[in-house]
């Protein structure tokens, strides 16, 4: 056993590493925040089902030792939303960038979000379309150039963890690769959490959206990812202009409301009750 | 109208019991005409059974949610019409690739498009077969009247749990409104299959491991087993092997051998009066009712028709018709659609008997007269 507890054994389908990620990539932190935050939680691998979207985020599933699965791009909430209330013993954890939470997906999200499914969402942030190429992605910031805004975006982006709290979210946290460990609380948090958590991690794409934007190195992009972080109560106080190019960090929403699954529990039980 | 086991019941409410009879305890839907009933009666029915039903966002989203379900051990369904039935076809697309037992029900309505909702046709024919992208098999089935409904609902998940696979059924706006009296069968004489579960022990499990049958054994999350799949093509271990063309062409015969290896098993066709018929009708689905009616008019009439209905219409029963063509002097395909299910039928008969078309795709169902009609202007001449 290694100097990581066992942690890395223990979570990861070691024969399947190294991974796809490029050097100076932010998935593989995000991945090592969350399997640490699984192991705090004690959770059972073969109650736990991992659905990771398409995209260089979505192969994270791959290298975890859990029941996992990569299906179409943009639906993972939906395939969680049937395992989930089939068997809502289950933990289900959905993996997913972006673009395939925020754009594809964003109709999912934004129904299992209003429904409080008790499934957790991890979102990786990293403002472009990566797998494909860097093409501009609804988080894609105005002004920043992708392969498909090549003349600077025009489109204003989506805050997903706004869009996460107004469709009735019930655990809504950000954080960012420079604090795994901070990322490391909210997963575990959101893991613990009866409804729907969602959880987005700014993550740095240093080959594409970095590149296309003169970020600097991947070394460079996660050293600035904590200057452009402002804490939630600080961004109060601030305008917008001064909160050009910063992101907020922190728990946007943590509340009690039924949890969908076991509403439906009540009304199996009701009815039942009732005979037929 | 539900009167000891005999009841009065339309097709939707036929399909929706039969798969509750079935053991379907998921269902997910989207709102649509003329397919909606089905999901009204899941909604109220289901937990009475412990079953789950759920609105979904859309029609994608109900696919996957089912695909889900029954990856967590599941019989689940779901129904929809046309518009609803192109957007599945890319989750569908996953449950081939990835194994997943379920059944997508399409009642069919006109036309491409919004079409039009409320009138039938038979033009998702081709859609059941190819709907989704790249080579795979389809296992669909055309349901003609009430009783067949049900008890076609019910062999739809037998087949569908058997061989892991999605199975179509294709239903049309007048069936899923037409109400006729059935006798429902006592569900203790019911044949019901289960998919066959992973006994071996986990640490040795491979999920697309073949055990001599073609069919992997299959392990219901939180049933004690850890597994990966993907829509990917992947090999035994259920990764990505991609890089080897040769696991890549195993891969795809492996989801086609399945289904080719056992057409004794899952091929479905009835043949009427066709021992010593001159003119073979090919029928299914509503049309099959007015071609079996029109073989005995005929018939009367000194004409000597049959009927072969393919029931189950993917795959094709070719035996049946390559049976016929060889007495028969005319087939003569009827369906509600610009000629769909016609092609295949040419390309079976090869041209051994002459074979002719009659389509009628104006919402109408075709008429049995119509079809006595096809028949005498195709044997002028001939018989
Ligand atoms: C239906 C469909 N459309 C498009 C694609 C191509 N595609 C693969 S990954 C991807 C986007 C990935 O971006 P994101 O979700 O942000 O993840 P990242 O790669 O940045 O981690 C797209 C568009 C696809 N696989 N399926
Ligand atoms: S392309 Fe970007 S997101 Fe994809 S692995 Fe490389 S750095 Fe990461």
């Amino acid at each position: 056993m290694s100097a990581n507890n066992g942690v890395i054994e223990k979570y990861l389908r070691t024969e399947k590493l190294p991974h796809i990620w490029c050097p100076g990539c932010g998935n593989g932190i995000v991945l090592n925040s969350l399997i640490r935050a699984i192991d705090n939680a004690g959770m059972e691998q073969e109650k736990t089902v991992v659905i990771s979207g398409i995209g260089c985020s979505g192969r994270a599933s791959g290298y975890l030792k859990f029941n996992a699965f990569q299906p179409v791009h943009g639906r993972v909430l939906a395939y969680a939303t049937g395992i989930k209330l089939y068997k809502p013993e289950l933990n289900v954890i959905c993996i997913m960038g972006d673009g395939d939470c925020a754009s594809i997906g964003g109709n999912h999200l934004i129904h299992a979000a209003r429904r409080n499914i008790g499934v957790t969402a991890v979102v990786l942030n990293n403002n472009n379309y990566g797998m494909t190429g860097g093409q501009y992605s609804p988080t894609t910031p105005e002004n920043a150039m992708t392969r498909t805004s090549p003349f600077g975006h025009i489109e204003p982006p989506f805050d997903i963890c706004k869009l996460a709290e107004t469709s009735g979210a019930t655990y809504v946290a950000r954080s960012h690769t420079y604090k795994p460990r901070i990322l490391t609380k909210y997963f575990q948090k959101a893991l613990a959490h009866n409804g729907f958590a969602l959880v987005e991690a700014m993550c740095d794409c240093p080959t594409l959206y970095g590149r296309l934007n003169k970020r600097g190195t991947g070394k460079e992009m996660l050293i600035k990812q904590k200057e452009r972080a402002v804490q939630l109560e600080k961004a109060k106080e601030m305008s917008t202009e001064e909160l050009e190019d910063k992101f907020v960090v922190g728990e946007f929403v943590n509340k009690v409301k039924p949890e969908y699954t076991e509403q439906y529990d009540r009304i199996i039980e009701q009815v039942q009750m009732e005979g037929f | 109208m539900d009167k000891g086991r005999v009841a009065v019941i339309t097709g939707n409410d036929a399909i929706a019991k039969g798969a509750i009879a079935a053991g379907m305890r998921f269902f997910a839907g989207y709102p649509i005409t003329p397919a909606s009933e089905i999901s009204h009666y899941c909604a109220e029915n289901l937990p009475k059974y412990g079953g789950k039903f759920i609105q979904m966002e859309d029609e994608i989203g109900s696919m996957a949610a089912i695909i889900g379900a029954s990856m967590a051990g599941a019989k689940s369904m779901t129904s929809t019409s046309g518009p609803g039935f192109s957007l599945m076809q890319e989750n569908l697309g996953f449950a081939i690739m990835a194994e997943v037992p379920c059944v997508v029900v399409d009642v069919m309505r006109f036309g491409p498009s919004q079409g039009v909702a409320t009138v039938p046709a038979q033009a998702d024919v081709m859609q059941a077969r190819w709907g989704t992208h790249g080579d795979h098999p389809s296992i669909t089935l055309a349901l003609s009247t009430v009783k067949e409904a049900y008890e076609l609902t019910i062999r739809a998940f037998n087949l569908a749990e058997k061989y892991r696979t999605p199975v179509i059924l294709l239903s049309d706006a007048t069936l899923s409104q037409m109400s006729e009296k059935i006798e429902l069968p006592d569900p203790g004489t019911l044949e019901i299959i289960d998919r066959k579960i992973a006994t071996v022990d986990p640490e040795q499990f491979q999920p697309y491991e073949d055990d001599g049958s073609g069919i992997c054994p299959f392990a219901p999350y939180g049933s004690g087993y850890i597994w990966y799949t993907t829509g990917i093509v992947h090999d035994e271990t259920g990764f990505p092997a991609t890089s080897d063309p040769d696991k890549l062409a195993i891969q795809i015969d492996r989801l086609y051998d399945k289904i080719n290896h056992n057409l004794e098993d899952i091929v479905q066709v009835e043949e009427y009066l066709t021992e010593d018929a001159e003119v073979i009708l090919v029928a299914y689905g509503s049309v099959a009712r007015a071609a079996l009616a029109t073989a005995d008019t005929a018939r009367r009439e000194g004409i000597k028709v049959g009927v072969v209905k393919p029931v189950t219409i993917w795959p094709f029963p070719e035996q049946a018709i390559k049976k016929v063509r060889e007495k028969a002097k005319t087939i003569l395909v009827c369906e509600m659609n610009h000629g769909q299910l016609y092609w295949k039928v040419r390309e079976v008969v090869e041209g051994k008997a002459q074979i002719a078309f009659l389509g009628q795709y104006n919402g109408k169902l075709i008429k049995p007269e119509k079809i006595l009609a096809a028949i005498k202007e195709v044997t002028v001449g001939v018989c």
